[in-house]
């Protein structure tokens, strides 16, 4: 590996090492390098959204951003959605409506309908379609996605008023 | 042992139920592990060189600056898979689209590749590959390629299916024809007679996982693969053959995968990475680039279509023609023949002749996708079919109606229909709240029908129940749609057990014997028929068991509600026996109790659908916006109905990608320009509405349960649906899909000209 430089950075709420070539994407590096392989390469090229993490909070693709680039950031992954042992809203709601056939688009829909739901818990149809329409899927039709989103955003909300 | 597999009407308990998949747990979290998400020690990355040629001589290959690069590990060309294939053409054919021997014939076209010990030098080992091409007239048109000028692909093609056989080569490589009656005596007798000439272009399965696989081969002949596909046992058997390896020395495990479509029942990378790790002695990873994935995978044919039908002045269709060109790549293939024989199976049509073309191109070798042919075929009979009824004044659904294949219809391609879902498709559609929903200015109502055989074949399933009355069910076709749910709700109804107690796993090839591809729609219908048999193989056992627990007859013994029963006379007051209670004995009864099933599979049932399509197009752009859709398909059975809904969606939007806007752009170079999901544009998730569907359930007589198979019906019909909204939208009869903006503006501006 040549080129390689350190990265220090946080990714589902724990401190990181890795060492990466600095024109390897943070995809690779997330994928190869600390080996959170829910993070899902369909293009490379930031079209599909499968590779979707959020960084500081904004939602991004993670094969349009450079390894290096994480440096003392905020990584957030699929892999740390659900906690205590449970299952976060979405992904149960996931399931629970077979909002998934393959799978391989499903932690990149999971990633960015969470980001939705952070800063809109109340979205309507349309705006659920337009904040996942940079998340490619070829099984569903998006149906039972929307479905899902949108239970699981009911559910939110009412455990938030609990 | 012997089962019937003659349908039997009953009430079920767990079948017909919504329950979640196995699978789902590890699929959102992000712990199931596809293609790419394997690793082996010491694992090196394989990366393929690809022809930038559309069509080329390859005059001399130098890999030595490669070989020399430190990291290096193995670099292979054709002479690294020498041709084992012995005369089987098929065979040669695929080894040839693997890895191109002396001619790249088409752009993306394997040429060598490395293996390396990181991703960057395997990138730089690349770059040092010296190729030497000679560039040759190349042909990606259809309609071209057949001309007398076309360049000739291949000097050993002389076209099949013609007599007498012709004397020169040409890019024809076969002529089907099907159908039975005069068709010149049903056009005498038509009041009203359309003829037009549809062209669609070539579309792509679109997965959103690439090819990916991870090879590792021994020097002492043993191998193992792990790979997305669609059929592992398959791929086993091919990679064996292409490389010269033991079959069962090859074990192959089939990933999870991400998508298939049809797409992944082809080999592609895989006996290459196979060939690297042979050479290099390590295990080699080889991911696809989603350029790749375009440029030298799986899309489908495009087409050219001439359809002449006719009709009395009371709907009764009296002939129909079709003259079908469908291009396959660079290899020959049968995808016109599949397009004779779907092309009128809906209907009833006493004097019907189909002839298709199975035409050679330049262009990547054409692989199945979801229900291979049936879609262009049917935009063009379907689009027809609304043109004559408009012509005729009558209701395209009553048109259709009138016509309608039933049972004891003989199908263009031979057989009698038995029980078939057409005509309560059709009904239903009539029946549907959608067809009464208002329509606004610049909105149109499109209907259209769709047909697939569905395919049975060799399947083998085991089911092992342990001591304490949980079950492993063992499968061997790939799941590429929940198909594990629907096993294990089979499993669980033979057996009267709840759901949660069976565990449905998908074997490698050294666990299981050999089962076909996933593919025509077979999975649920013969996983789930050997599934059933396999079930009432560990019954028999079962109540064996239990008759040796009670020292009663065997044939005193009946299996209910999952447990043993004593029957007869002087055993009537026994407590029956549950399967957990005969398993938690098994040690001292007989040993472990398992079933087992193998079969071919055969009977499966016709699947039919009719698609309603409401779409509004905007008259200064002729962008076309699916307002509402409603999917209606027989489904035979549907074990799990959350995923038969989910398949008739997923096809229908698949459908509207074709109709709308998917394409392959090839340049004048014959280059595919736009090998990239930003401008091989599929649907996204603000394209579309919600998907309404109606599940029909027209048993098929020769399934234990009914099941008909469901998963590619559903992508027949949007192209017609579209196409005859469009038409009732905006007046203008679209022949030419994806009817894409720039097409239709163009069409609406015409007219506009014209008129």
């Amino acid at each position: 590996m040549s080129n390689a430089t350190l990265v220090s950075t946080t990714v589902n709420g724990d401190p990181v090492q890795f060492a990466c070539p600095t024109d390897e994407s943070l995809m690779t590096a997330l994928r190869n390098r600390v080996g959170l392989t829910g993070v899902k390469e369909g293009c490379g090229t930031g079209d599909c959204g499968a590779c979707s993490i959020t960084l500081d909070g904004d939602l991004v693709c993670s094969c349009l951003v450079l390894g290096v680039e994480a440096e003392g950031r905020e990584v957030a992954t699929v892999e740390g959605l659900s906690a205590d042992g449970e299952l976060h809203p979405l992904q149960q709601k996931f399931i629970d409506h077979a909002a998934l056939q393959c799978g391989i688009c499903t932690p990149g829909f999971l990633v960015a309908a969470k980001a939705l739901l952070d800063r809109n818990p109340n979205p309507n149809e349309t705006e659920i379609r337009y904040a996942l329409a940079g998340n490619l899927c070829r099984c569903t039709g998006y149906d039972k996605i929307v479905h899902a989103v949108q239970a699981a955003a009911k559910d939110m909300r009412k455990k938030k008023r609990r | 042992m012997g089962h019937d597999q003659k349908y039997v009407d009953k009430k079920y308990e767990v079948v017909g139920t919504r329950f979640n998949r196995p699978d789902g747990i590890d699929k959102v979290t992000g712990k199931a592990r596809y293609g790419a998400d394997a690793s082996a020690p010491g694992q090196l990355v394989g990366r393929v060189l690809r022809s930038p040629h559309a069509h080329a001589q390859i005059l001399k290959i130098n890999t030595k600056k490669a070989e020399k690069l430190p990291g290096v590990k193995s670099v292979v060309t054709f002479e690294d898979m020498p041709d084992l294939t012995g005369g089987d053409q098929g065979l040669a054919d695929i080894l040839e689209n693997c890895m191109a021997r002396g001619r790249a014939l088409y752009d993306g076209h394997a040429v060598a590749a490395v293996a390396a010990v990181d991703e960057q030098t395997a990138a730089k080992a690349l770059k040092l590959i010296d190729v030497k091409y000679k560039k040759l007239p190349h042909v990606t048109d259809v309609d071209e390629a057949m001309s007398e000028s076309a360049p000739v692909i291949h000097d050993r093609i002389i076209t099949r299916g013609v007599e007498p056989a012709p004397t020169k080569p040409s890019n024809i490589s076969a002529r089907t024809q099907m159908g039975y009656g005069d068709v010149d005596a049903g056009f005498a007798e038509a009041d009203v007679i359309v003829e037009k000439t549809y062209k669609t272009e070539q579309t792509h399965q679109g997965y959103i996982e690439p090819h990916a696989c991870l090879a590792s081969v021994n020097p002492d002949g043993t191998a193992e693969l792990w790979v997305t596909t669609q059929g592992h046992f398959v791929f086993r058997n091919v990679c064996a053959s292409l490389l010269g390896f033991d079959i069962a020395k090859l074990k192959v495990t089939s990933s999870e995968i991400g998508g298939g479509f049809g797409g992944k029942t082809h080999v592609w990378a895989e006996p290459v990475a196979l060939a690297l790790s042979r050479k290099a002695n390590r295990p080699v990873k080889l991911v696809m680039g989603r350029d790749e994935v375009f440029r030298a995978t799986g899309p489908t044919s495009s087409t050219s279509i001439d359809v002449k039908m006719g009709a009395k002045k009371d709907g009764t269709i009296t002939a129909a023609v079709a003259e079908m060109r469908y291009q396959g790549g660079a290899f020959p293939g049968n995808w016109a023949m599949l397009a004779c024989m779907t092309a009128f199976a809906c209907y009833d049509i006493k004097n019907n002749k189909s002839i298709g073309w199975d035409v050679i191109v330049n262009r990547p070798k054409v692989a199945a996708y979801r229900a291979p042919s049936a879609p262009m075929a049917a935009f063009a009979v379907e689009s027809t079919i609304d043109v004559l009824a408009k012509e005729i004044g009558v209701s395209p659904i009553d048109m259709r109606l009138k016509n309608v294949a039933r049972e004891g219809t003989v199908a263009p391609y031979g057989p009698t229909y038995g029980p078939i879902g057409i005509e309560h498709t059709l009904q239903a559609v009539k029946d549907h709240p959608h067809m009464r929903a208002k329509l606004k200015k610049n909105q149109g109502r499109g209907v259209a029908c769709g047909f697939w055989f569905n395919i049975g074949g060799q399947t083998c399933t085991d089911l092992n129940i342990g001591v304490d009355g949980t079950v492993n069910l063992t499968l061997g076709t790939v799941d590429v749609g929940g198909s594990r749910s629907s096993m294990a709700m089979i499993a669980a109804e033979e057996l009267g057990i709840p759901y949660e107690q069976v565990r449905a796993n998908i074997a490698d090839t050294t666990s299981l014997g050999h089962n076909d591809m996933t593919e025509g729609s077979r999975g649920t219908f013969s996983s789930g028929m050997a599934t059933v048999f396999a079930a009432r193989d560990a019954i028999s056992v079962l109540k064996q068991r239990a008759a040796k627990m009670w020292g009663v007859p065997e044939e005193d013994v009946v299996w209910e509600n999952g447990q043993a029963v004593a029957t007869g006379t002087g055993h009537g007051n026994l407590p029956p026996l549950t399967l957990k209670e005969i398993a938690a004995k098994s040690g001292r009864t007989g040993g472990p109790i398992a079933g087992h099933n193998e079969v071919t599979a055969d009977g499966a049932g016709m699947g039919f659908a009719s698609h309603i399509c409401d779409v509004e197009v905007d008259p200064e752009t002729g962008r076309s916006t699916i307002v509402r859709y409603t999917v209606v398909q027989d489904a035979g059975k549907a074990i799990n109905p959350d995923y038969v809904e989910g398949q008739f969606q997923g096809g229908a939007t698949q459908g509207i990608g074709w109709a709308l806007n998917e394409e392959y752009i090839y340049g004048k170079d014959g280059c595919l320009q736009n090998p990239g999901f930003l401008d091989y544009r599929i649907p996204v998730c603000s394209d579309l509405p919600f998907i309404d569907t109606k599940i029909l359930e027209v048993p098929n007589p020769l399934h234990p349960y009914g099941v008909r198979g469901v998963g590619e019906t559903s992508i027949v019909p949007p192209l017609a649906a579209v196409g005859n909204a469009i038409a009732n939208a905006t007046g203008v009869r679209m022949t030419h899909a994806p009817m894409s903006p720039p097409r239709v503006l163009a069409a609406i501006d015409d007219r506009e000209n014209a008129g």
